[in-house]
């Protein structure tokens, strides 16, 4: 669907779209010959008696109700998802964080190929339909990109903070089927994936990981990836760096050593102590936050009910702790069940708010026993600087008035 | 008849052991799509040709394997730079608007490191050469000959004072450039568990 109306950076202003009537709402109709067509509402439609006035037939595809606006937050580079604006755990494909190194390519399926080759008995290519007819698998389970961290205002949503992370359930066939079909070489260590974007992005993965559960994805939430997602098809990698899992892959070749390309060397790598530089940290480790109450909700004195999600790459998440005094005391949240391996997990805490002006945090806890770190803790561990893997609590200040803000620690 | 049972016990031995299974497999999850017995190939895909490798095989190693034939010099490179490479990065490699290139190395650049450039962070020369012949220019991706490829990588080096301006770069030389960042990278030092990191 195109963007409709009413949200940063539409292109669509609202008076050229409807002439300036005043108008309500802007939906999809159908009309008699099946068609959808955009259609403006008005203020007197809208107050009509919904049982009063027959509602238009069974449609070709569902829309989102106009009333409903979340939206992605899109930079030069990245779009985040609104992590504020949803429930439970599962990311709609239309709201899915971007990043993406070359803009997004427009492939043909049927002529779409995967090459594999490099250290293997036999190098292979195969088709999307090949692709899909190899036993599949279907997994839920959260993407993160490891730039994944602004804290340096009040006035930042979840989106802002954090919203490079989305969940979906893929469906592919696990790349451990495809390195059979090929014979992959024991002595072996090392793949490289290539996307057939404008950026033929590259990255090395360590061959284990190929064996161990890494997925040639064609579906996303039960259709076709979407093209912002890898269309038609892609590497996800669970529990590791979004960069890792690439997208539109066309070519993988294996290797007895890492290729050094350049995401993986001058990009999603970090300062950390004693002056030095980490490479190849794949791994996204335990984070959560609350998605509710935050910035920009404003709540009111009495039950709240506290909601966040909670997520880690090493695997489940065990325990959530929230505090609602500042850090002085914490409560372990309810989490929602299943809780799944490497997946987004949600959590909730029922909060009876004095109307005093308090801070809000939470913290996660993984299978591992890694719990997620303080700002300050983590800037220190790390040697001072930022950058990539960078996942302390965040905290809100919920002031008198019942305004939310972010808590800033960061300086940018 | 029993002959006919003993074969076909045979065959399913046969089957059974023939199957290379995958068994390395920790997780618990992938424990599910692997419960049947498998053959040893599902006949799926062909094989690929070696011009149909070659064709996509553009990848170049720290080690200089992949680089091809040709050269360029840090004069050809500054031409071609300020032609199609100035517009984002600036006549200097300096001022942007896009990605800062050039800026030297200190060693205090260990201690507090500014803005990342070539000079004070890529630790592999060759990671120049592959990135910018796969992607560069931005907006006209993958059309520099190898040639031109050469030329800007040479000039970039120079401008990063890592190389002098009269050395030539080609499949021989490339690889034998050392970035000055090079030593501080090291891998993935997290080891798991309670450990902050």
């Amino acid at each position: 669907m195109k963007p409709i109306e009413g949200y940063p950076g539409s292109k669509i202003k609202r008076r050229t779209l409807l002439g300036g009537a005043a108008t309500a709402a802007v939906v999809l109709a159908q009309t008699a010959f099946g068609k959808v067509m955009q259609k403006a509402v008005t203020q007197a439609e809208l107050i009509v008696d919904p049982t009063k006035k027959l509602g238009p037939p069974p449609g070709a595809i569902g829309t989102r109700s106009p009333f409903e606006k979340p939206f992605k937050l899109p930079s030069d580079t990245s779009s985040r998802t609104p992590l504020q604006d949803l429930f439970g755990t599962l990311t709609p494909s239309d709201l899915h964080y971007e990043r993406h190194h070359g803009g997004v390519p427009l492939i043909d399926p049927d002529k779409y190929e995967l090459l594999i080759h490099g250290m293997v008995k036999k190098p292979m290519i195969f088709t999307l339909r090949d692709l899909k007819k190899f036993p599949s698998v279907s997994r839920t389970m959260f993407l993160e990109c490891s730039g994944n961290f602004r804290g340096s205002k009040e006035t930042l949503s979840p989106q802002e903070i954090c919203g490079l992370t989305s969940q979906s359930e893929w469906t592919g066939v696990m790349l451990s089927t495809l390195f059979r079909e090929v014979g992959i070489d024991p002595r072996a260590t090392w793949f490289l994936a290539e996307g057939s974007d404008a950026a033929v992005m590259t990255r090395s993965i360590p061959i284990d990981k190929g064996w161990q559960d890494t997925m040639v994805a064609y579906a996303q939430n039960g259709e076709a990836v979407r093209p912002e997602q890898g269309y038609p098809a892609r590497l996800v990698l669970p529990g590791w760096e979004g960069n890792t899992c690439v997208k539109w892959v066309r070519r993988i070749e294996v290797s007895d050593k890492p290729f050094m390309t350049r995401e993986e060397t001058s990009k999603y790598t970090e300062p950390v102590t004693g002056g030095k530089i980490r490479q190849f940290s794949f791994v996204m480790d335990a984070r959560s936050i609350i998605t509710y109450p935050a910035y920009p909700a404003k709540v009111e004195k009495g039950w709240i009910e506290i909601r966040g999600i909670a997520w880690s790459g090493r695997g489940k998440v065990v325990k959530v702790e929230v505090s609602t005094n500042g850090g002085n005391t914490w409560n372990e949240a309810l989490l929602q069940v299943p809780v799944l391996d490497k997946a987004h997990t949600g959590f909730r805490f029922l909060w009876r708010w004095n109307g005093e002006t308090t801070e809000i945090m939470s913290r996660a806890m993984d299978e591992t026993g890694y719990t997620q770190p303080f700002y300050k803790t983590l800037l220190e561990a790390r040697g001072g600087t930022g950058g990539y893997h960078f996942n302390p609590v965040t905290k809100w200040i919920v002031q008198k008035n019942g305004e939310v803000y972010l808590h800033p620690e960061a300086k940018k | 008849m029993w002959i006919v049972r003993l074969f076909f016990i045979l065959m399913v031995l046969f089957v059974y052991t023939g199957c290379d299974k995958l068994n390395s497999d920790p997780s618990e999850f992938a424990g599910s799509y692997d419960s049947s017995v498998w053959p040893a190939t599902f006949g799926l895909g062909r094989v690929a040709l070696a011009r149909e490798i070659d064709s996509l095989n553009i990848d170049v190693r720290p080690d200089g394997e992949g680089l091809p034939e040709g050269s360029g010099t840090v004069l050809q490179g500054k031409h071609i730079y300020i032609a199609k490479c100035a517009i984002c990065h600036g006549h200097t490699g300096t001022e942007g608007p896009y990605a800062k290139l050039v800026g030297a190395f200190y060693e205090s650049d260990s201690i507090q490191r500014g803005e990342k450039t070539i000079g004070n962070y890529w630790p592999y020369a060759s990671t120049l050469y592959d990135y910018i012949n796969r992607a560069m220019p931005y907006n006209n991706p993958g059309t520099l000959t190898s040639e031109e490829v050469y030329s800007i990588t040479a000039f970039l080096l120079y401008r990063n004072n890592i190389i002098d301006s009269t050395i030539v770069m080609d499949a021989r030389t490339l690889p034998q450039v050392i970035m000055p960042a090079q030593k501080l990278f090291i891998n993935d030092d997290r080891t798991g568990g309670s450990e902050i990191r």
